[in-house]
């Protein structure tokens, strides 16, 4: 009686282990289900949207010029910003807002990215702490779930300040 | 001959299924409690790798779980993701948290303040260390774990105490905690 009530004890045990880690790795590899707060990415997300960040391309280097990408602040590390890829390592970006009237432009340094929200007045971003290292991309969304009159794929940046890449 | 291919298929399906256990039962290990790497160069002499390779590399055991909520102290040692080279992991010893003051060795500004959300590291092998003095305080986000102990070779297995050297220590504190946490 104790015997069995033992074995079961630690089966359970054993697959509540197993599973959180297959748990763990979906979240870390595939991807994960994020709710967005803050008005920096309208109008492409609006508060309180569920998107869907898929990690995979993180891992594999894969993020481009367009792409929007969840990321640790570079401030605070428990908090997580949305924001567009404007430039990649080595590209040249404009780091003035759209209403300066003189323009400053700076190159991306080696390992870094430049982030922009869409809202470019209401976004704290590259254009005021600088670019932000690309180990510190956490995924890319890739789909909107929530709400459900707007599930599908992400819209096109709505600014036009994404660096065009020739090759 | 039909008993053997049914032992066949029953060992295949235990691999299979132990496989299926095994594997994110590792990575998920990797991931949060503890990961070993081999540390490479000589940026850490004399702590980690002090002959160079002349007896091999020093293989540490990083501790993940307790960076788990981004806090390290003055004078650990820690593996960080390189800000330059995302796919890169560099081992150094951290020298100042958020808020200090300190005097950088060879960086642009010679005095500094630590920005909130960041810290500063460097190699015990100054001039051989490609660390903070070059590019700059690290964001916290990108640490990856402590270096707790020593595991490879045999002879030098021990834990890694945290230890600042005097003439490193930061000038000022910002935050004006001065107090040190205990262990």
């Amino acid at each position: 009686m104790f015997r069995s009530a033992l074995g079961k004890t630690l089966g359970f045990v054993g697959y509540t282990i197993q599973y959180g880690c297959v748990a763990h790795c979906a979240f870390e590899y595939i991807g994960e289900f994020v709710a967005c707060s803050g008005p920096s990415m309208e109008p492409t997300i609006t508060s309180h949207d569920v998107v869907f960040s898929e990690r995979l391309s993180r891992h594999l280097c894969r993020i481009e010029n367009g792409d929007i990408v969840i990321a640790k602040s570079p401030f605070d590390p428990h908090m997580n910003i949305c924001k567009r890829v404007i430039g990649l390592e080595g590209d040249k970006v404009c780091t003035s807002g759209p209403s300066d009237i003189f323009k400053t432009h700076q190159y991306v340094p080696k390992g870094h990215v430049w982030l922009e929200g869409d809202n470019l007045r209401n976004s704290t971003d590259s254009r005021s702490y600088g670019p932000v290292p690309y180990a510190l991309i956490r995924g890319r969304v890739c789909l909107k779930l929530w709400p459900l009159h707007h599930v599908g794929a992400i819209n096109q940046s709505p600014t036009g300040r994404v660096v065009k890449r020739s090759d | 001959m039909a008993q053997q291919a049914g032992a066949g298929r029953r060992y295949i399906r235990a691999f299979v299924s132990g496989f299926f256990v095994a594997v994110p039962v590792t990575v998920t290990v990797l991931d949060r409690f503890a990961y070993v790497a081999r540390v490479e160069g000589a940026s850490m002499q004399p702590s980690l790798n002090p002959e160079g390779n002349v007896t091999g590399s020093d293989v540490v055991l990083l501790n993940r779980w307790s960076v788990r909520n981004y806090q390290v102290r003055r004078g650990d040692i820690v593996s960080v993701l390189s800000p330059k080279n995302p796919q890169q992991k560099i081992i150094k010893r951290v020298i100042a948290l958020e808020g200090d003051f300190i005097k950088t060795l060879g960086y642009k500004n010679r005095y500094l303040r630590v920005p909130d959300g960041h810290f500063w590291i460097e190699g015990d092998h100054h001039g051989h260390s490609l660390d903070s003095n070059s590019f700059g305080p690290v964001s916290l986000g990108l640490v990856h774990g402590r270096a707790s102990h020593i595991i490879w070779p045999p002879n030098r297995w021990q834990r890694i105490e945290p230890s600042l050297p005097p003439e490193r220590k930061p000038l000022l504190n910002w935050h004006g905690d001065t107090t040190e946490e205990e262990d």
